[in-house]
């Protein structure tokens, strides 16, 4: 009887695991392509440690605290690396909804590719889409900052264009009044130039020259 | 006597007209007004699509015969003559004014667009200073499972150009709104424009050492960095490997003959002023010909390094194709990891094929031919913004170069641009339209404003519809007229005796037969078969305009769609508006002269009476 029961449940589970069955999902790592040189083999102990992440994944969701490693079942191994995995419930011998377990895999995603040291791009969860990280987004736009310090530079710089060009207009006008000053220095020069000559003709101007007067006395008598 | 007198007005002149510091000044003015974007995205399209290295046959036959023989009378009547534009024709004939004018209006109109284009350019550079450079993904669609729709289906350079960019509409009668950020640059382009122009050349001359010389230090250093890429060899050999077959097609002799053309930036009026500007008995015959074969060797020099990145891209895009089919059979067949090559890939594809053809024909497998790739150049816009903006991504540290790329097309375009403006400016000066007192940087500062107030509706969404259009329709038939106009205005009305004379007294050497040659008959000729080409061209086929539309079933090719009727209308207008000039001045001419013979008419008849009361 026990022997029986032991071949009936092993029939069960692998009936419950197959390719494109209900609720199953296809999962596929490329680990050659995201390490490289440092890239593992994947053997039973890997396949191990995803059991358990697919369980610790499971555990986080209500009502499902119970999920224990030996309730998540893989198959079809390929050297591709990529199998199929479901998650049931051996209290009903039957698999756990799709929904549930994608939500859980979402939820989770992070640390199930920090485990294999894999991406959303290496470790792939066909029909289960990833929750991609919105781009950086900076307060304030890079391109705002740089245009910012390009506008005030030009700017500066046509105002000290404009306001040398208004000093050296003012230098022009500035120009004549130097010249009156030489001018009017000229002026003092021609002066003093003409101060011996300017004062004897005011003294010539001043004096009647009475030698000229007694002479003419002189001849009208006569 | 009269020679005498009219040399004394000259000298006056003289004294006050503003000078070249140097020879080096003039020269990097007028090379960087010859050496513009075209020089960058148009040649190297037209020489892959033409017959690679056999395109050069045209194109210095082009040169020769029509490109510096038109430059040398530019450059000769402005120095002779000293005046810009305007002033030339007036003096050449008060019948060709129009000429002058019809000069100024295109070199506005150019303005306008070729400033637009800097905004674009300015908006890349702006945003390249960030890590990783935001055309390089997509953003996120609304549950943050996957990306936007559009930009999966058109890659993430072509999103970002069209939709965070333009943000374009899918018609052009949709005029769309004023997009901030492009307005914002455009503020910054006429900005940075004013503060070159604020003085004429006097600030030009300055800032031309630098926007003159930096795009080649640019240029050299992608082709440093582009020829030890992977790839480039293959961009290269594909660039020059000649097909002289091609050259019977006489569309190639046609490009060869419009590319001369506007490189040179023949007809503008901006060489002109630049000439102007030369003390009058310079070299400048030598000045033409150097001028050109620079203008020449640097798209040549473009053209190298522009396809030394270009076959970068190509073998990265052909090693990815590869990549994503290998990725696909070894999904399909679950074959272990990183077990095809790329070399093996034909041979495996082949025996799957023949051994289970039905799961290899589900997979979505694309054809990978390097040559399909090469093929994907681009000219214009499209090949600065998208292709080439594409192909840096893929260059270790995107950003520096995308700045360094950004930073050579704004250089370069700004040193255009200097040749727009003094094609504007200079004729402004010489008029004397605004009092003596007022200063040079009110006058350049009122005209930047009225181009800037101009060129707002290119930062509408349906803007870059717009620039297609004034680049397609306000320059290119216009400037053609001028130029004809312009070699058989300086030889036939001016006389080519004269010209001869004048040449001799500035260089000390009378032109050889080939200039008299070419100016009497092959020039004309060449411009007039132009002319005509371009008319037929344009007749042929309505014009159309291809809408970036992503309702469109084969999204993401554009949609080609006809222009509406008031497009056209705009269109025919912006052909022929500026050489509606010339007839116009010569009929007010025409008219001002008939008036003055009128008033001679009746001063003679009002001397007769006199005499008969003297009789």
């Amino acid at each position: 009887m026990l022997w029986a029961l032991f071949f009936l449940v092993t029939t069960i589970h692998a009936e419950l695991c197959r390719p494109d069955a209900e609720n199953a999902f296809k999962v596929r790592l490329s680990i050659k392509a995201a390490l490289g040189d440092k890239a593992y083999v994947w053997d039973t102990d890997e396949e191990y440690l995803f059991r358990a992440m697919v369980a610790f994944s499971m555990r986080k969701v209500p009502n499902r605290e119970g999920t224990e490693i030996s309730h998540v079942l893989l198959c079809n191994v390929t050297q591709r690396v990529s199998f199929w995995f479901v998650v049931t419930d051996p209290l009903k011998n039957h698999t756990l909804p799709a929904a549930e377990v994608q939500s859980a895999i979402r939820m989770n995603r992070n640390r199930i590719n920090s485990a294999f040291f894999l991406d959303d791009h290496t470790l792939e969860f066909l029909k289960i889409p990833s929750t991609l990280a919105p781009p950086m987004d900076p307060s304030v736009p890079v391109w705002i900052i740089v245009f910012g310090v390009i506008f005030c530079i030009v700017t500066v710089a046509i105002a000290l264009l404009v306001l040398s060009g208004i000093r050296q207009r003012r230098r022009n006008k500035k120009g004549p009044p130097g010249v009156e000053d030489a001018e009017d220095k000229c002026e003092n020069i021609i002066t003093i130039e003409n101060g011996i000559p300017c004062d004897p003709l005011d003294m010539k101007g001043g004096h009647i020259n009475d030698g000229f007067l007694t002479e003419d006395e002189r001849l009208t008598p006569l | 006597m009269a020679q005498a007198s009219g040399m004394d007005p000259l000298v006056d002149i003289e004294d006050e007209r503003p000078k070249w510091d140097n020879k080096l000044q003039y020269l990097l003015s007028c090379i960087g007004f010859a050496v513009g974007l075209g020089n960058i995205w148009r040649f190297p399209y037209l020489c892959h699509t033409h017959g690679g290295g056999a395109f050069l046959i045209p194109y210095f036959i082009a040169l020769v015969f029509e490109g510096i023989p038109l430059f040398y009378i530019e450059l000769a009547i402005g120095q002779r003559l000293r005046r810009g534009s305007i002033g030339v024709w007036k003096t050449i004939s008060p019948y060709l004014g129009g000429v002058g004018l019809g000069c100024f209006s295109v070199s506005f109109l150019v303005s306008l667009y070729y400033n637009t284009i800097l905004l674009w350019v300015l908006w890349f550079f702006l945003n390249s200073f960030q890590h990783p450079l935001p055309w390089s993904t997509c953003p996120l669609d609304l549950n943050r499972t996957g990306f936007v729709q559009e930009c999966q289906s058109s890659g993430t350079v072509s999103y970002f150009w069209y939709r965070q960019t333009l943000n374009i509409t899918s018609d052009i009668s949709n005029t769309g709104t004023i997009q901030w950020k492009l307005f914002l640059c455009l503020v910054a382009c006429w900005t940075t424009v004013y503060l070159c122009v604020i003085r004429g050349i006097e600030s030009t001359g300055k800032v031309i050492y630098f926007t003159a010389l930096f795009p080649y230090l640019v240029l050299t250093i992608f082709l440093i960095r582009g020829l030890t890429l992977p790839g480039a060899t293959e961009g290269l050999t594909y660039l020059f490997t000649p097909n002289m077959k091609i050259l019977q097609n006489s569309r190639v002799w046609l490009d060869a003959a419009t590319q001369i053309f506007f490189s040179l930036s023949l007809a503008f009026g901006g060489h002109i002023a630049f000439a102007s500007y030369n003390q009058p008995r310079n070299n400048c015959e030598k000045d033409a010909v150097t001028i050109a074969l620079v203008n020449s060797m640097t798209s040549l020099y473009a053209s190298i390094t522009i396809f030394s990145i270009m076959g970068f891209k190509a073998s990265n895009d052909y090693g990815r194709c590869l990549d994503r089919n290998i990725l696909s059979l070894i999904n399909e067949f679950d074959f272990p990891e990183l077990s095809i090559s790329r070399d093996e890939y034909p041979s495996v594809l082949m025996y799957l094929n023949a051994t289970q053809p039905e799961r290899v024909a589900r997979l979505p497998l694309k054809t990978c031919h390097l040559e399909d790739f090469l093929d994907k150049s681009a000219s214009g816009p499209g090949l600065a913004f998208i292709v080439f903006t594409e192909a840096v991504l893929h260059m270790p540290g995107a950003s520096v170069w995308s700045v360094l790329f950004f930073g050579m097309l704004f250089t370069l375009g700004l040193s255009s641009m200097f040749g727009n403006m003094e094609g504007v400016i200079t004729p402004l000066f010489d008029m004397g339209i605004l009092p003596k007192g007022v200063p040079k940087e009110t006058m350049t500062g009122v005209v930047c404003f009225i181009c800037f107030l101009s060129a707002i509706c290119f930062t509408l969404q349906s803007g870059s519809y717009w620039l297609e259009i004034f680049d397609s329709f306000a320059a290119s038939l216009n400037l053609i007229i001028f130029a004809f106009m312009e070699v058989v205005g300086v030889i036939h009305v001016y006389g080519i005796k004269r010209f001869c004379d004048d040449i001799e007294w500035m260089t000390g050497r009378r032109p050889s037969l080939y200039w008299q040659v070419t100016w009497r008959v092959v020039s004309p000729m060449l411009l007039f078969g132009i002319f005509l080409s371009y008319i037929v061209l344009l007749a042929q086929s309505s014009p159309s305009y291809k809408a970036w539309n992503p309702q469109y079933e084969h999204f993401p090719s554009r949609e080609e769609k006809l222009y509406p009727g008031w497009v056209q209308v705009t269109c025919v207008l912006l052909s022929f508006l500026p050489s509606l000039w010339v007839p116009g001045i010569a009929l007010a001419q025409l008219l001002f002269q008939y008036r003055q013979r009128w008033k001679n008419t009746h001063l003679e008849s009002a001397l007769k009476p006199q005499e008969s009361r003297g009789c």
